[in-house]
């Protein structure tokens, strides 16, 4: 365990020596910041509170960034340490594979919360207090903040997985590359073709079936149709409620997102023959 | 197979896919013992020191480092007592000399106050707050040293510890690691020109194609290499058929230039040769002794083409 926490406190202070950390948080907090300000003067009378407002224009956003930064981080984690020399090096050390892996995840996924905890929650304390408190919105907030970092940690594992599989940095930095194209772009356009394409063939069921697949998806079903008044501005109460999805199938999702590739990438280090 | 010896390899060979990279190789290294283990690129030396740390498993044969099986419970706790310098490693640039071995420290779970007295001694006290980035190649060098040194280790391995470094580095780096090897630290450290560790390690052990083929100290690879010692003798032009007849059958003769002929003695001719030379008296005019050099006794085990 405490050779995870050395490795993972290494993580952190590369991050932010090299302005990782920095940056993601303002990349946030700026992105929260104008959603949260910009974005609700033409709501202006609705229902919703303004802080299910801003989860639902700061989801559909995240969806894109979260993945793009975790991945970024994580492609260069183990195929980078490979190229450099230094993972012979490390793992002469009394440290083992997994605990190498672990580290890193740990290291990294502190880093992606504390941008969100700083960035998000800033823009979130700023909306409560000038006015846009409720509880209900609070909560889906909070579980907009949760969720985001559960959504690096899917792409934490994702990358790590590229990073063990590729031979050279600049592959897995290709790798990556399609692999957030795919999950936040292509998988989406190729669902709606199928819809449009395939018509009432294709039943609610599989439907979201194929939602949950994606945990790109599965996250913005959390957000999105999770919370009622989110629902609400994001037009999609109607859905949830046809689909009758619940909180707990879109984590579940998301979970398994996050672990499977993480043991996959284990599994690989671990029988790898250096 | 007693505990105290720091490396024991039996039979030890290692095969990637179809390639054997290492074949039946035996070696032993006492305590506080040193040895260089040469060999050209690919000649399965890096693979060897590999197996030493446990990072790979050889496909054959035993191996005990200080009386441990690199691949049995318990091996990683004996980790922390070995130094490794891995070949062409590359630093986090951004970190400083000061940061980056603090974070070793605490990864072997030495105390971090160690630090700055050891980047001290390897001569790196001025630079240790600056980032590794402006760092020289032999400073880096010096800085991958300290990290193998870190925690009194019991066994250094040295993977081609002084390539690219100028002469002057060269002599730093050994005299760091010598003084090491008299507080009791065994040192194997590999590269691929005898003449760089001459004289710098108790005993040298030479790889060819994944093969052990020779092991001992320079005077015995000297004596089994049977490398020939040549001797130019400069003579008359006019005494240069004498000389030839002379000398008949104890060395190879070849005219080098008029008035010049080169004898290439083997084992124990060369005394008989100079006597028979000199009793020639006036007619020679100089003779030049030529020991067989470093790279001709590396070259006779290590090249391809080279009797078993």
């Amino acid at each position: 365990m405490k050779a995870i926490l050395i490795l993972a406190d290494k993580e952190i202070r590369d991050g932010l020596r090299n302005r990782w950390v920095l940056g993601t948080i303002l990349s946030f907090a700026g992105l929260a910041l104008s959603l949260a300000f910009l974005g609700s003067a033409p709501v202006g009378s609705t229902r919703a509170g303004e802080l299910a407002v801003a989860v639902a224009g700061l989801s559909s956003l995240t969806v894109y960034l979260m993945p793009l930064i975790a991945l970024m981080l994580a492609f260069d984690a183990l195929v980078g340490e490979f190229e450099r020399g230094t993972m012979l090096l490390l793992l002469s050390y009394p440290v083992t594979r997994w605990q190498v892996v672990l580290g890193k995840f740990l290291g990294h996924i502190a880093i992606l919360a504390v941008a969100v905890l700083v960035g998000y929650g800033s823009a979130g304390l700023l909306l409560a207090w000038s006015g846009g408190w409720d509880v209900e919105g609070a909560g889906s907030y909070l579980a907009m903040m949760a969720s985001s970092v559960l959504l690096g940690g899917v792409f934490l594992a994702l990358g790590y997985l590229v990073s063990v599989l590729a031979r050279e940095r600049s592959a897995a930095a290709g790798w990556a590359l399609g692999l957030w194209l795919f999950a936040v772009v292509l998988y989406d356009l190729a669902l709606l073709g199928l819809l449009v394409a395939g018509g009432d063939a294709l039943g609610a069921g599989q439907f979201v079936a194929l939602l949950l697949a994606s945990p790109t998806d599965a996250y913005r079903i959390l957000n999105l149709i999770g919370d009622r008044a989110v629902a609400a501005v994001a037009g999609l109460a109607g859905a949830a409620a046809r689909a009758g999805i619940g909180g707990l199938a879109p984590v579940a999702a998301m979970l398994g997102w996050l672990l499977v590739p993480l043991l996959l990438t284990l599994v690989i280090l671990q029988r790898r023959d250096l | 197979m007693s505990d105290s010896e720091a490396v024991a390899l039996e039979g030890v060979s290692k095969r990637y896919g179809a390639a054997e990279v290492v074949r039946e190789v035996d070696l032993r290294l006492g305590a506080g013992e040193s040895l260089a283990l040469l060999g050209h690129n690919g000649a399965g030396k890096t693979t060897l020191i590999k197996v030493m740390l446990g990072l790979t498993r050889p496909s054959a044969g035993d191996v005990r480092i200080c009386g441990r099986r690199p691949w049995e419970r318990g091996f990683s706790a004996l980790r922390a007592r070995i130094g490794y310098l891995p070949e062409n490693v590359v630093f986090h640039d951004t970190m400083t000399g000061r940061e980056l071995l603090t974070f070793y420290a605490r990864l072997k779970g030495r105390s971090v106050a160690v630090v700055p007295e050891l980047l001290e001694r390897v001569g790196l006290g001025a630079a240790m707050d600056r980032r590794v980035r402006a760092y020289s190649k032999g400073m880096r060098q010096r800085l991958g040293l300290a990290q193998a040194l870190l925690g009194e280790p019991v066994l250094l391995l040295l993977d081609e510890p002084t390539t690219g470094l100028d002469p002057v580095l060269k002599r730093q780096f050994y005299e760091l690691v010598a003084e090491r090897q008299r507080q009791g630290t065994s040192v194997l450290l590999s590269s691929h020109a005898l003449s760089e560790v001459e004289a710098r390690t108790d005993r040298i052990a030479i790889m060819r194609r994944g093969r052990l083929v020779a092991c001992g100290t320079l005077v015995e690879l000297r004596r089994a290499a049977g490398c020939p010692t040549r001797i130019r003798v400069r003579a008359a032009p006019s005494a240069v058929e004498e000389l030839m007849t002379t000398a008949a059958g104890v060395g190879e003769a070849r005219l080098v230039a008029p008035g010049s002929v080169e004898f290439a003695c083997r084992n124990g001719t060369k005394m008989d040769l100079l006597r028979r030379v000199s009793a020639l008296g006036e007619l020679v005019e100089d003779i030049e002794i030529v020991p067989p050099s470093l790279e001709d006794i590396y070259d006779r085990f290590s090249e391809e083409a080279a009797p078993q």
